[in-house]
């Protein structure tokens, strides 16, 4: 085994170095660029326009363009804002974002880190983006970004409860919290003693990856859920004190979120970076692993972002009553049809 | 219907008072809100001024003026033929509307008549430049929503029609293309068959916004109910056009005056919405664009033939005199009042713009909603800011 073969020969901080930059350098920034490229396409195409077509050949280094564009913008604070609060929101929005890539395995081999409490850690830390959100918001000393912090931290604590309610029919199915783990059920497990495509969780738990999609789209605060942002009412919300590098921050969160809780999804209920028909411990995996996760991963982004250029946003009152009353109830019937399922099976 | 007022403003008041009993207990304070003048929502310059309780708008008033041009001042010092130039600028979404109750007044005033084929093409003209204005007002309630995508059809059908605008007039915008007695040019060669391909675009299009817009469950949650302007409020402020067509007062100067146009010789229909809310607004909008398309059809099929131009002295002085003509413009009932003296100049121009009176209505509209339909109440009402200010 390829991590057995480092730990004997590197101590534990050049690992986690070598990870680190080969995680940010072959894996986000590729995957990042293609993800944006693709969204960006797809976006334009359903506007029935063409997208960015100018920065190298069909647009392709669009998003190198947006970046250089925002480093050159002045780094403006307002007078009255809180500086050290409002320089530091950005970073703990981008913190969140990447410790989630974290948990999610690439192959039977290749992830960053292996802990039993794999997907209960990726749910913690993807709630710390709501304190940078908050942090942002309070920090700006204006008040669209003050009603758009309120309303973000309303909507992400109401739609964190679904979030986790229907991923736990997953864990139940599975039996495990360990995302690798859940791979393997899904790669290993049968469909009433018919195996053939192993058992990808979203048949038996579609309900499961409905309410999970709607949670992750409010999570992302996108349409239909983008009253934290909403431009036509509060500007931008809680964006709308910040330009060049702050500002390119929260925008890379955003679609970087989105991917990541993509590839969650992917993990979760499309069998992560299986194929059916193959051995699942076979080491191929590890080569064409990370490729499989990324088809399952825009997949789901697909699903995520055709909803957010279809729908316009709810009220902040009818999304509370959606989480309480539809999806909370739902995802809890969920858990108990599993739960007796799983014990009679 | 003063009923409903009156328990509407018990309501308001009851609500006050707790309020007021919950600001004493918690003491909670009030937020002024500045929306606008520059502001995404407001695609233009109207200011509004909210004062919040939390999400919810306590009081609201409109500021205008921040575009005002002084257009009733400039046109004293304008001959009437240059006069069509500065008013296509009023309401610049569909501005061959805004030249047509000013030259229709001024040819009452000089008691002629524009020949039968000159009426039916402004008549086209007319339904087309409400058909460019509309478009863009059923995607645009999207985008004030949050669905970014309609807005993108909107714009793509839209330069459909102005394209066919801008065969005939030469203008895209600003066709200043009506003259005293007639039409400055005869339509080009070719131009009926486009324009028919045209309008089955633009059905097409009023079906796909039926789909996506009106008929999703989003937008209808966020509309229906939202916004109610009994008719009597509505009438008492002024408002007039799909808006109060949209509280059930069927009441359109296309069909009720006959004014130079020919609307009267043709089939169409009226539509109301006994609702009055913000989805009503939307749909009465909605079938009033599939209704211009017929408009426009029928026009094109029954143009007879004949000049377009009356014989009009080559130097135009307008007797003296006052008339006063209004028409059913796309966003609600345009008129001019013209005052003259017999000279080269009108000596006073009033203009009565419909956008004014329907944004009159926003501070009693606007009490106690929340924040988010501030802004799809604003969005249904449409106005045009160069429509308020003048």
């Amino acid at each position: 085994m390829s991590t057995l073969t480092l730990a004997a020969e590197l101590a534990y901080w050049q690992q986690t170095s070598i990870r680190a930059v080969v995680g940010l350098v072959a894996v986000l920034l590729p995957a990042g660029t293609l993800v944006y490229l693709f969204l960006f396409k797809m976006m334009s195409f359903m506007q029935s326009r063409l997208g960015p077509m100018e920065a190298g050949p069909y647009g392709s280094l669009q998003l190198l363009a947006e970046v250089g564009k925002f480093l050159q913008k002045e780094d403006i604070v307002p007078a009255k804002a809180d500086r050290v609060v409002f320089k530091a929101a950005p970073f703990v929005v981008l913190v969140s974002t990447f410790l989630l890539v974290l948990v999610i395995p690439g192959g039977p081999d290749l992830m960053f880190i292996d802990v039993d409490t794999g997907i209960f850690l990726a749910l913690a830390v993807s709630s710390i983006s709501v304190i940078g959100i908050l942090m942002a918001g309070w920090a700006s000393a204006s008040k669209y970004s003050l009603l758009g912090a309120l309303r973000a931290t309303g909507q992400l604590i109401a739609y964190e409860l679904p979030l986790v309610l229907a991923v736990m029919g997953v864990v139940i199915q599975a039996g495990t919290l360990n995302m690798q783990g859940i791979v393997m059920a899904q790669a290993q497990g049968e469909i009433f003693g018919f195996g053939g495509i192993g058992s990808p969780f979203i048949i038996t738990q579609f309900l499961g990856f409905a309410i999970f999609l709607v949670a992750v789209q409010a999570e992302l605060t996108q349409p239909p859920f983008d009253m934290p942002v909403a431009e036509s009412e509060l500007v931008t919300g809680y964006l709308t004190e910040y330009s060049g590098m702050r500002f390119l921050m929260f925008f890379i969160g955003e679609f970087a979120t989105a991917g990541i809780f993509s590839a969650l999804a992917a993990t979760l209920f499309l069998g992560g970076w299986y194929v059916p028909g193959l051995d699942p411990t076979d080491n191929l995996f590890n080569v064409i692993g990370p490729m499989v996760l990324m088809g399952k991963m825009i997949l789901v982004a697909f699903l995520i972002f055709w909803f957010r250029f279809t729908y316009p946003r709810f009220r902040e009152d009818q999304l509370q009553t959606l989480a309480w009353k539809v999806l909370i109830p739902l995802s809890l019937v969920n858990i108990v049809v599993t739960g007796v399922l799983k014990v009679v099976f | 219907m003063t009923a409903t007022t009156d328990a509407q403003q018990l309501a308001y008041i009851a609500g006050q008072a707790a309020d007021a009993r919950v600001n004493v207990e918690l003491e909670t304070e009030g937020m002024t809100l500045n929306i606008g003048p520059q502001h995404p929502a407001t695609h233009g310059t109207l200011r509004i001024i909210v004062r919040l309780d939390g999400e919810r708008v306590i009081a609201a008033e409109p500021v205008m003026g921040y575009m005002h041009r002084g257009y009733e001042k400039l046109v004293e010092v304008r001959t009437y033929p240059q006069v069509t130039t500065l008013v296509n600028r009023i309401d610049w979404l569909g501005s061959f509307a805004n030249e047509v109750p000013f030259i229709l007044a001024a040819e009452r005033l000089m008691e002629v008549e524009a020949p039968p084929r000159a009426q039916w093409i402004r008549t086209a003209l007319f339904e087309l430049s409400r058909i460019a204005n509309v478009v863009l007002f059923l995607g645009d309630m999207g985008v004030q929503l949050g669905a970014i995508t309609p807005v993108f059809f909107a714009f793509r059908d839209r330069e459909f029609v102005l394209n066919q605008i801008e065969a005939v007039t030469g203008g895209r915008f600003h066709p200043n293309f009506d003259r005293i007695g007639g039409l400055k040019d005869d339509l080009p060669k070719g131009w009926i068959v486009e324009t028919l391909g045209v309008l089955d675009r633009i059905r097409t299009f009023c079906d796909e916004m039926e789909d996506l817009v009106a008929g999703n469950e989003i937008f209808q949650a966020r509309t229906r109910g939202i916004g109610v302007i009994p008719a009597d409020v509505g009438l008492s402020y002024g408002m007039s056009g799909a808006n109060i067509r949209a509280s059930g007062v069927d009441w359109d100067l296309r069909r009720d005056s006959e004014m130079g146009l020919v609307h009267g010789e043709l089939d169409w229909k009226v539509w109301t919405h006994p609702d009055g809310d913000s989805f009503a607004r939307y749909w009465v909008r909605l079938q009033e664009v599939r209704e211009a398309c017929t408009i426009v059809e029928q026009c094109l099929e029954g143009i007879p033939s004949g000049p377009v131009m009356a014989k009009v002295p080559r130097i135009i002085k307008v007797p003296a005199g006052e008339a006063y003509v209004e028409t059913e413009n796309p966003l609600g009932i345009m008129g001019y009042y013209i005052v003259s003296k017999g000279e080269l100049v009108p000596y006073r121009v009033k203009i009565r713009s419909a956008s004014f009176n329907n944004v009159s209505i926003t501070p009693w509209l606007l009490k106690g909603v929340y924040v988010p339909d501030v802004i799809s109440i604003l969005a249904s009402l449409y106005f045009i800011l160069g429509d308020i200010d003048r």
